[in-house]
């Protein structure tokens, strides 16, 4: 074979760029974040103004961990191409964690203070049953389930809140990728995941209090002196902290190599397998560290939120993710976030009662009720024709053309053609 | 020169169709060989079968100086073991640019953790532009690989098959779609390469054939009817019959 010049090798070393310079979405998203967050921080009552309040400020910091399950799910799908329609089993899964010790911890410190009133001290046994009757009680029991037995540490949990979301994810990645199920069969498989788990958690005796769930989860433990306003910029700055970190990391996954290959796999797999990569430990991988992330989200969201119940694993949750993420544009990290912050922003104003109803004369369009048919009209006109989504808008705007795929990416090129067999034989081939 | 692969007895049927039958075949190392047959006559299930596509339904397939046998193996596991191919239609990723598929196919560690650690050589960006020029794709290294004209993508798959430096290359139809002097520079290259590594081509093109000089193996429906030089085969009465006397 030819020979290597001089010339070559320096070129060759020229395509060693830093990982910014590769990826200027990185910087351009982190200073959008950066700036996001330093205006809510200057306008919140906390820390500013006050002229957000602190309601909205939560909203806000449960929409960046909403966008951070989106990166999930863009990286998982968008760039794996495998359609999971279950990590908002893993988010969940976060928030329990957290919401196990979160309210262990509280109802510790209340036991606690009532029963140092009596007579006599109590034994760490009666302080313990205390606590039990206190969370157990709506369930009608006092007892401590096994789930519980880590919950008096939050080191623990919080290493639960990584763990069981990892341990799922790869036990049920294995098991589905190892026999090669793909499309739609696995995306039944993660449905069908979600909804044993929800409908696990619904039951009263799973040990998480079944459809009443956890809750006040907003107060901190040993925060009880801190004001809501406070922890709440404190959650939003947490939120802000995880997305950008997160951010970085996909980015980095999807770039380079590991991009190529998981984006090769997501075109065509057979091809990856030919190349020699274990196309199985790949998804594996990428299944997981989603998972993973998704779980850390969840367990961010859950406090501001200050409850989690069973429906928030419910199939459709996931459903809602995919539609997210669609709707802001597969493929690329910040058309997740774009979709995840505009659709769910958009749907607690629509479902919040703050749009204005419509008067049509002979009907009133009450949003409350028709937000989620305006959600199917936008995913299904998405879907057909704006497949890029939001974030295809960049597009126009870098007059940077990304080559448009066929298949799974929209309409295929054949329900363009005006007429069947009004092409040549050659493209047919 | 000795026996890099070895094929015996290897038949598979398709929902009752033998599209290979009782097949046995051998290549050493380096050798170039050439499979010629009329259409459906299973050349490429028989490269199906070994890189691990195509289970067979009975016989052997054994592969190197260990004899390991590839029926176990995962499709990955063979092609890491050493085995390319180029398949019949080009198959690129065409979403990526020419220096992501090329860079994909390098011959490097294949674990998650090994690709997710990968750093950009100097070394291995060299030996990119060495593949890309051999392939004349140079000047097309940015692109998109699904802007590249059918000709190309065939180079470019070609070029991937180079970068994993197999030890054992199948290479399907390589020459359609590609103009007489394009045709040349293949069998140039396919030559040099069997200087090292076995080859094996299957090509329709008899010209194509013949240049490359080789033994060449006609396979009809299924099963190895003639074995030999190409004046020997095409000399053949059962060849003649089956496929060029038509
Ligand atoms: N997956 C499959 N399922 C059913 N039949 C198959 C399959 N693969 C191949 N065949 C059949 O097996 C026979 C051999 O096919 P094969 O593709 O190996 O032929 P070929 O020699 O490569 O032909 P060509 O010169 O047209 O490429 C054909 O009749 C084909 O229809
Ligand atoms: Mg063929």
């Amino acid at each position: 074979m030819t020979s290597v010049t001089e010339n070559m090798v320096s070129q060759g070393g020229g395509a060693r760029k830093s990982f910014i310079a590769q990826n200027p979405s990185v910087l351009w998203f982190l200073l959008a974040l950066a700036l996001f967050t330093l205006g809510v921080t200057v306008l919140s009552e906390a820390t500013g103004s006050g002229v957000i309040s602190t309601s909205f400020v939560k909203t806000l910091g449960k929409t960046l961990c909403l966008c951070l399950v989106a990166i999930c799910m863009d990286v998982v799908w968008g760039y794996c191409g495998i359609l999971s329609l279950g990590h908002m089993a893993f988010f969940g899964i976060g928030g329990y964690a957290i919401g196990q010790w979160l309210m262990y911890a509280r109802t510790e410190i209340i036991v606690t203070q009532s029963l140092s009133a009596a007579a006599i001290p109590p034994t760490d046994q009666e302080v313990v049953d205390a606590i039990g009757t206190q969370i157990f009680g709506v369930v009608g029991s006092s007892e401590f389930p096994m789930i519980w037995a880590f919950s008096d540490s939050l080191f623990l949990q919080l290493l639960m809140v990584i763990a069981v979301p990892g341990l799922l994810a790869l036990v049920f990645g294995w098991l589905a990728f190892r026999s090669r199920v793909t499309g739609v069969y696995l995306s039944i498989l993660t449905q069908a995941m979600t909804l044993a788990l929800s409908l696990y958690l619904f039951q009263n005796d799973s040990g998480l209090r079944g459809n009443n769930g956890l809750s006040g989860l907003q107060n901190i433990p040993g925060f009880e002196e801190t004001s809501q306003a406070t922890l709440s910029i404190v959650f939003f700055w947490a939120a802000a902290l995880a997305l950008g970190l997160g951010y970085v990391l996909f980015a980095w996954v999807t770039s380079g190599k590991m991009g190529s290959v998981v984006r090769g796999i997501r075109d065509d797999e057979a091809r990856v397998r030919f190349l020699g990569y274990h196309v199985e430990s790949f998804k594996l991988f990428v299944f997981t560290i989603t998972a993973v992330v998704a779980g850390i989200a969840g367990a961010l969201y859950y406090p501001q939120a200050g409850i989690i119940n069973p429906a928030e694993i419910a199939p459709i949750a996931s459903i809602y993710l995919a539609v997210w993420v669609a709707i802001g544009g597969r493929g690329r990290l910040y058309g997740a976030v774009i979709g995840a912050a505009f659709v769910s922003l958009l749907s607690s104003w629509f479902t919040g009662g703050s749009a204005p109803d419509i008067n049509l004369g002979f009907y009133v369009v009450k949003w409350t009720d028709w937000w989620l048919v305006l959600l199917g009209f936008s995913f299904v006109a998405v879907t057909l024709f704006a497949p890029k989504g939001i974030g295809g808008l960049f597009d126009l705007i870098m007059i940077k053309r990304t080559p448009d795929r066929q298949g799974d990416y929209g309409p295929s090129e054949g329900a363009k053609r005006a007429e069947e067999g009004s092409v040549d034989v050659e493209d047919v081939k | 020169m000795s026996t890099l692969l070895e094929m015996s007895g290897v038949s598979v049927s398709f929902d009752g169709f033998k599209a290979i039958n009782n097949l046995s075949f051998q290549i050493g190392e380096p050798e170039m060989r050439a499979i010629i047959g009329p259409n459906g006559a299973g050349k490429t299930t028989f490269m199906d079968i070994i890189t691990g596509k195509t289970r067979p339904d009975e016989g052997r397939v054994i592969f190197g100086e260990k004899s390991i046998s590839l029926l176990k193996m995962s499709e990955s596991h063979i092609a890491r073991a050493g085995i390319g191919r180029k398949f019949q239609k080009p198959t690129v990723f065409e979403a990526q640019t020419v220096r992501e598929n090329l860079a994909m196919a390098l011959k490097n560690p294949r674990g998650p953790f090994d690709v997710l650690l990968y750093r950009k050589s100097a070394k291995g960006g060299a030996r990119i532009e060495e593949i890309a020029s051999e392939v004349g794709l140079t000047e097309h290294l940015t692109r998109p690989a699904g802007e590249l004209s059918h000709g190309q993508k065939q180079w470019l798959e070609i070029g991937m098959l180079l970068a994993q430096e197999p030890r054992l290359l199948l290479v399907d139809e390589p020459a359609a779609g590609m103009t007489p002097s394009e045709r040349e520079h293949t069998t140039d290259l396919l030559v040099r390469l069997a200087e090292k590594h076995a080859v094996v081509v299957v090509e329709h093109d008899m010209e194509f054939v013949r240049r490359l000089n080789c033994k060449v193996t006609v396979l009809h429906e299924g099963s190895v009817l003639a074995e030999g030089s190409l004046d020997h085969v095409t000399n053949n009465k059962d060849v003649i019959d089956v496929y060029l006397g038509r």
